[in-house]
């Protein structure tokens, strides 16, 4: 067993655990935070992904240790309150999922997006999303939801 | 996943050390390959040593002779650097297509060249480019540094601490990639250097990265598209699977030269 404390939404979290623990596990199984998903086995899907200090990586492919003293940021920390993340609303406005299983990866995913590049184009939305799967909705309602949501989060002004 | 020991270093010495004193150790760099093949019991390590917090193994240096980057600097570093990008804007290219953003986020480019897949991209720019792979004992040349199928010439234990890449007046990859798996079924670098043009493959042997000395030639006397468009490369020995055919894989190989040459 070994010691690992780090940020997890903002909160301190320190536990003993087993240096072999992925970090998906730690969030899932001993935070009880289970908007995280596995969605596959070979690093591939993306229904992992969450943030650490700031940048999208896929958890299940990190180990819980390797995020020693790091921020962790999951799905369950983007809401305030009721109020949905602007990201997350446009998902929910431009039916930007179906069975939801890989929506938490892909809107953690095209906040880091957003980061870089504020003000996407369709060819870059769709190139980052190479690491993160969709089975049933075909990514065009994902594309729109993105789209839509980098521009809600760049604000009135922003939009032209 | 097995168990293990996890280590976490801050020096170069002490990660040797921890290694050294392992019974079946491995070194730990962004863990894209590493991790997956652990978790599906592929591998069993005694100790992983954590190469996460050594500042020495990060970052990029430029001078003018060349740009030297640290084992540790990730392929979303690289492909991100001002300088790479001014300096040897073809590896910064072939950065951007590694994998997906957030394998590019993790990876390393010392874990992606110890790690040899017959399909990664560095090991084409190292190659076309004639890198140093910089190690905690010694230099090694990319000629003689990939040695087949995810071998190389490091020795037991050895750590990679950086890549020295000297400056090409030109350099390109054009890259064929799985789309299942980000992996080239064909990658191709060219670089015109001083006094000579190299040309390297990757995805298309089992034994990982070679050169094309008839291209090589070729560009050497005339650097353009058309220069490699007509020369054929022979389908004997080309990987074949479910992906591509030798022949087609062949067919690339001139198509994806022809197009690098053109991107330079
Ligand atoms: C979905 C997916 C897609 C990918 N697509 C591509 C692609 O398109 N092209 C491509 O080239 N690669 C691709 N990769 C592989 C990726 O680039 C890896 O990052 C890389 O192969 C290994 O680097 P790492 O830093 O993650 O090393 P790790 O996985 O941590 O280590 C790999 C091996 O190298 C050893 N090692 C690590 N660092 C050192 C060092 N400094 N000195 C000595 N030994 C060391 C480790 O002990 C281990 O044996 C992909 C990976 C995934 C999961
Ligand atoms: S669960 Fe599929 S990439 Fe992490
Ligand atoms: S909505 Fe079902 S996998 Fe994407």
């Amino acid at each position: 067993m070994i010691q690992v404390s780090l940020t997890v939404n903002g909160a301190s979290v320190t536990a003993e655990i087993e240096p072999r623990m992925l970090l998906v596990q730690f969030l899932r199984e001993q935070l009880r935070l289970t908007g995280t998903h596995v969605g596959c086995d070979t690093s591939q899907c993306g229904a992992c992904v969450v943030h650490v200090d700031g940048v999208s990586v896929k958890s299940c492919t990190m180990l819980a240790v390797q995020a020693q003293g790091a921020a962790v940021a999951t799905i369950e920390g983007l809401a305030a309150g009721e109020t949905l993340h602007p990201m997350q609303a446009a998902f929910r406005a431009h039916h930007g999922l179906q069975c939801g299983y890989c929506t938490p990866g892909m809107v953690m995913s095209a906040l880091d997006l957003v980061r870089h590049n504020p003000d996407p184009s369709e060819r870059a939305i769709r190139d980052w999303l190479d690491g993160n799967l969709c089975r049933c909705t075909g990514y065009q309602n994902i594309v729109k939801a993105i789209a839509a949501g980098a521009q809600a989060m760049r604000g009135p002004a922003a939009s032209s | 996943m097995h168990a293990f020991n996890y280590h976490r270093p801050t020096s170069i010495e002490d990660a040797t050390k921890a290694l050294a004193a392992a019974a079946d150790g491995k070194y730990l760099a962004g863990g894209m390959t590493l991790i997956p093949t652990l978790k599906q019991r592929l591998a069993r390590q005694s100790d992983l040593i954590d190469l996460a917090a050594i500042q020495q193994l990060r970052g990029i240096r430029d001078d003018k002779t060349g740009v030297s980057i640290g084992a540790m600097t990730t392929h979303a570093e690289l492909a991100a650097s001002p300088a790479l990008r001014a300096k040897l804007g073809g590896l910064a290219r072939l950065a951007e297509c590694i994998g997906d953003p957030q394998v590019r986020n993790r990876g390393t480019i010392g874990g992606a060249l110890a790690n040899n897949d017959p399909a990664a991209d560095y090991p084409a720019a190292c190659l076309a480019l004639g890198a140093t792979i910089v190690t905690d004992r010694r230099e090694i040349a990319a000629d003689g540094f990939f040695k087949g199928l995810f071998e190389t010439a490091l020795d037991a234990g050895e750590l990679i601490t950086g890549v020295r890449f000297p400056l090409a007046r030109k350099s390109a990859y054009a890259k064929f990639r799985n789309p299942a798996s980000g992996y080239a079924i064909v990658g191709v670098f060219v670089a015109q250097c001083s006094g000579e043009s190299r040309v390297a493959v990757t995805g298309a042997r089992q034994s990982g990265v070679f050169r094309i000395e008839e291209m090589e030639r070729a560009l050497t006397k005339s650097w353009s598209p058309d220069a490699v468009a007509k020369l054929s490369v022979t389908a004997e020995g080309l990987n074949a699977d479910i992906h591509a055919s030798a022949v087609y894989r062949a067919q690339l190989i001139t198509v994806m030269a022809r197009r690098a040459v053109a991107a330079a």
